[in-house]
């Protein structure tokens, strides 16, 4: 049984997003997109001052299985990269929700945080996939 | 759709808490937790597979001799009892229907064909079946492959069948089950042929002696280190065995005079130096090759057939098909970039663990 803290918000194409203290975004994959991916061997993530797209491709995730696009969940400026996936993608198996988060932005609005689902109706969606 | 068939492991499976997948109409085990852990217990020390869709077939009576060296391009005449001979099925254009291990048994023949063309096989022989020859199709067997370096030593440690003195493709009888020195890992190892009521016991006291679960995810990855081709993607009915890194397995039989009458020989003779071949690409930049990725080489354009991260290697791998004659540097076109790559010959790992 896959995790989802219910302090996160979700995208429907699988990204969590976190509202951290100093008002940007980390944003990772979920416990179900990595279990549903298997062995993560391949992390591209975004460069840092780059604008992204809320819902725009933001990175790509490649497993043993297949490759898939992270999307930006808000709109805004990626501060930070997690460049250990880069040597270590399984970082993102091993912990998806802490040490394998994937970039951070810098939301030009917070509010966007809202469009996105919370973990009760993420589970669902989840479900509903199976 | 019907549901997946089941072998006789698939219990086994679901209590390891294996991933099941559908493939070839079978329920198969995708993985049991990681792909990677289970790709690296057979190359360090032991794994085992179920691979019980593989199709079993008896080939008796006797024109089976002359059935089989009219369908398999490589000729069972010269196979003594107790050996084995991989090969590969033609159509009459030369394409590959299916590649196949046939077994030299002391009263007939046993081919072991895939089970995602094992419709297409079935018709096809039925076609070049004559009175003379007996197909029984094989239902009540599993199979078992165990591999890795330890592989040899947990087996007899289990079943007390010492298959050290067997050479590679070599088989021999344990009790009802086959046993042979053969595999699809590139590492050492048995697969076994057993009664479908012994798979399970066997398959637990395996486990005991430490054999580790592996999947098809790890069966995948592993042939690919080794080079060895998968039907389907490196090779089908529109490519001969020639373009595909498979002309070794054809005999022609040359100094026959009249040469052997085999399916497929008309049109390969004329497709003896296709203009695209089989070869590997190691990438050295960033990615995973996947099939269908396009390759460019100094002499134009070709195609991966089949590509993975290597656990072993740490880079990604390919097979796939190009014009003959390039080699060295490439370029993959990976989504929206071109990584560079290299040109070599499989298999991508020696035995020894070497690149």
């Amino acid at each position: 049984m896959s995790e989802t803290p219910e302090e996160l918000h979700y995208a429907s194409s699988h990204e969590w997003a976190r509202l951290e203290e100093d008002g940007t975004v980390t944003v990772g994959i979920t416990d179900h997109a990595q279990d549903a991916l298997g062995d993560i061997v391949y992390v591209e993530l975004p460069d840092e001052e780059q604008q992204v797209v809320a819902g725009a491709e933001a990175g790509v995730v490649e497993s043993v299985k297949a490759a898939s696009d992270i999307y930006a969940p808000v709109t805004g400026v990626v501060v930070a990269a997690n460049d250990v996936l880069e040597d270590i993608p399984e970082r993102v198996n091993e912990d998806p929700y802490g040490d394998g988060w994937f970039f951070r932005i810098q939301p030009d609005d917070p509010g966007e945080l809202e469009d996105l689902l919370d973990a009760a109706a993420y589970d669902e969606m989840c479900s509903e996939e199976k | 759709m019907t549901e997946p068939r089941r072998t006789p492991l698939f219990e086994e499976h679901v209590q390891a808490g294996a991933r099941m997948a559908p493939f070839a109409g079978w329920s198969m085990p995708l993985h049991y937790g990681s792909q990677i852990a289970e790709h690296h217990a057979v190359r360090r020390d032991v794994g085992m597979f179920d691979v019980s869709h593989m199709r079993v077939i008896d080939v008796a009576g006797g024109g089976a001799t002359d059935f089989l060296r009219k369908v398999f391009a490589g000729d069972v005449a010269r196979l003594e009892t107790g050996h084995a001979l991989y090969g590969v099925l033609l159509n009459d254009d030369a394409g590959i229907i299916d590649d196949a291990i046939v077994y030299r048994m002391d009263d007939g023949y046993r081919v072991v064909a895939n089970a995602s063309t094992s419709e297409r096989v079935r018709s096809w022989l039925v076609r070049h079946t004559d009175d003379a020859t007996r197909l029984l199709w094989r239902q009540d067997l599993a199979m078992l492959a165990v591999q890795g370096p330890r592989a040899v030593a947990c087996f007899r440690q289990e079943t007390g069948f010492d298959a050290d003195r067997l050479p590679r493709f070599a088989f021999a009888w344990h009790e009802a089950s086959m046993v042979a020195r053969t595999g699809y890992t590139g590492e050492d190892g048995v697969e076994a042929l057993v009664p479908a009521s012994d798979a399970a016991s066997l398959w637990r006291r395996l486990a005991k002696a430490g054999a580790t679960p592996a999947g098809l995810g790890a069966r995948d990855t592993l042939r690919l280190e080794a080079g060895l081709n998968l039907h389907g993607h490196d090779m089908d009915e529109s490519t001969p065995p020639t373009a595909v890194g498979l002309g070794w397995t054809v005999a022609w039989d040359e100094g026959d005079a009249p040469p052997r009458r085999f399916v497929g020989r008309d049109a390969l003779e004329r497709q003896r130096r296709p203009k695209q071949v089989l070869r590997g690409v190691v990438l050295e930049g960033r990615g995973v090759m996947r099939e269908g990725f396009v390759v460019e080489t100094e002499n134009g354009e070709g195609i991966v057939t089949s590509g993975i991260f290597s656990p072993t290697l740490g880079y990604s791998i390919a097979l796939s098909r190009l014009p003959r004659g390039a080699t060295g540097a490439c370029r993959v076109r990976i989504r929206s970039r071109d990584v560079q790559g290299r040109i070599v010959r499989p298999p991508f790992l020696r035995r020894d663990g070497a690149a």
